[in-house]
């Protein structure tokens, strides 16, 4: 990368080209885990961004001090103390969300996107570009997120926010929920459509 | 200053530690009351939902205390020992041999009159604890509504548990049989118990779970003998 960055390809890169879920392929745990629902995936989503953004301000603030052998220990402490204030903060006003997230809060500490952001960016930048750098890769997940929860709660439960959608007439005339997407390997299938879709628009991600 | 020195660096992750700590500290205190108020009203809703009512979320509190009419705890004599039910943490109640357990009761009156009584149960499933409330007819026997939960059972099978599929099979139970208290049991689809109590059908794949509800129920409700042939 070169010294002096395009803070504008920092917020929008992670979008589409350099997207961590569906170029970088991190952070599909959470993916499979929390987007049988809308709701949750966009909560979800919320956090990480959050999460990610203060984490790379705090990171990058702080870069300049940091021992060089405990700098991963830094990074990690500076993640975890944020992730514990978003859980907290959730089981104080979205309890339900909470509840149905429960350990995929906490395990946004080990979400590889937030590590990789850190150390590939946040050490290396002053914090504006590193809030931008957050952000933008925030909703590169978020992105991917929402649509994976979009198609999983809309075929798997015929509902979106809970509310219904496919009509009570559909299902009188033979129409089936498909139970297999509100299980985890078809979030698995539904990020791969995605990426199929994505490297066949952007010819120069296909790898031979 | 030498920034890759020892010194340097334990002090750097000491004074690290401690400004995280105190903000953490700070955040968990500001917010104690308002889970806590939470974790209660989440609480409220599972008992309702044993008698087949789900009240809006922020409608729980005021729904609660209009169903249930009356809470308190007996010991396995069938005596009352307390009035606060809600109060009792069935997690360290069930580590206690039965007859030092304090046994949550919660009395509902529905909208028709009619008088239930709620039983908290709690277990342990195949990953993790399982809980639930079982709600009984004034007769102490017949099963009125079943509420099941857990809190990492495997997704499609041990967690089914939790469905109206699987809660709802208990509906019209009986606890007694030929004037003899059996807790419901809960057997694989096609089998039946030795003896001759009522039974539902497990989950299919969620074998260890599906024992769990009835180890739990059996743990729980055999401590109700009394106060439940009091009542009848």
């Amino acid at each position: 990368m070169a010294d002096k960055v395009n803070n504008k390809s920092v917020f929008f890169n992670p979008f589409s080209k350099n997207n961590p879920v569906i170029v970088q392929i991190l952070g599909i745990c959470s993916v499979l885990a929390v987007t049988a629902k809308l709701e949750p995936a966009i909560v979800m989503g919320l956090s990480v961004i959050a999460v990610l953004a203060f984490s790379n301000v705090i990171i990058s603030l702080l870069r300049n001090t940091i021992p060089n052998s405990i700098r991963i220990i830094v990074q990690l402490v500076v993640v975890a103390g944020l992730v514990i204030i978003v859980s907290e903060l959730l089981k104080a006003y979205a309890y339900a969300v909470s509840v149905q997230l429960s350990v995929f809060i906490g395990l946004i500490i080990t979400n590889c996107i937030l590590m990789g952001r850190l150390e590939a960016f946040a050490m290396a930048n002053k914090p504006w570009p590193s809030f931008l750098d957050g952000i933008g890769n925030g909703i590169g997940y978020a992105i991917i997120l929402v649509i994976v929860g979009f198609f999983r709660e809309l075929l798997g439960s015929g509902t979106l926010f809970g509310f219904q959608i496919v009509p009570q007439a559909a299902y009188e005339a033979g129409y089936v929920n498909n139970g297999l997407m509100i299980l985890p390997p078809m979030a698995l299938i539904v990020v791969a459509c995605i990426i199929w879709i994505h490297r066949s628009i952007n010819k120069d991600l296909q790898e031979d | 200053m030498n920034k890759q020195s020892n010194v340097y660096t334990v002090i750097y992750i000491i004074v690290l530690v401690v400004v995280v700590g105190t903000a953490l500290a700070f955040t968990s205190m500001s917010l104690k009351d308002k889970q806590n108020a939470n974790i209660m009203a989440d609480q409220m809703r599972q008992i309702l939902a044993s008698v087949h009512i789900a009240p809006e979320s922020d409608d729980v509190i005021a729904q609660f205390d209009k169903y249930i009419t009356r809470q308190f705890t007996v010991n396995t004599k069938g005596e009352e020992t307390s009035t606060d039910a809600l109060d009792v943490n069935m997690a360290e109640q069930v580590k206690l041999p039965a007859d030092e357990r304090s046994l949550p009761v919660y009395v509902c009156t529905l909208g028709d009159g009619s008088t239930k009584y709620i039983l908290p149960v709690y277990g342990a499933g195949l990953w993790g604890p399982i809980w639930g409330y079982v709600a009984l007819d004034a007769d102490g026997s017949t099963i009125y509504g079943a509420y099941f939960a857990h809190q990492g059972e495997t997704p499609g099978l041990g967690a089914e548990i939790e469905k109206p599929a699987f809660c709802d099979q208990f509906i019209g139970k009986k606890m007694y049989k030929n004037d003899h208290f059996q807790p419901v049991t809960v057997v694989k689809k096609g089998q039946v118990p030795q003896g001759d109590e009522d039974y539902v059908d497990g989950v299919s794949g969620g074998t260890i779970t599906s024992k769990g509800v009835a180890a739990m129920l059996d743990d729980c409700l055999t401590p109700y003998a009394n106060f439940l042939n009091n009542i009848r």
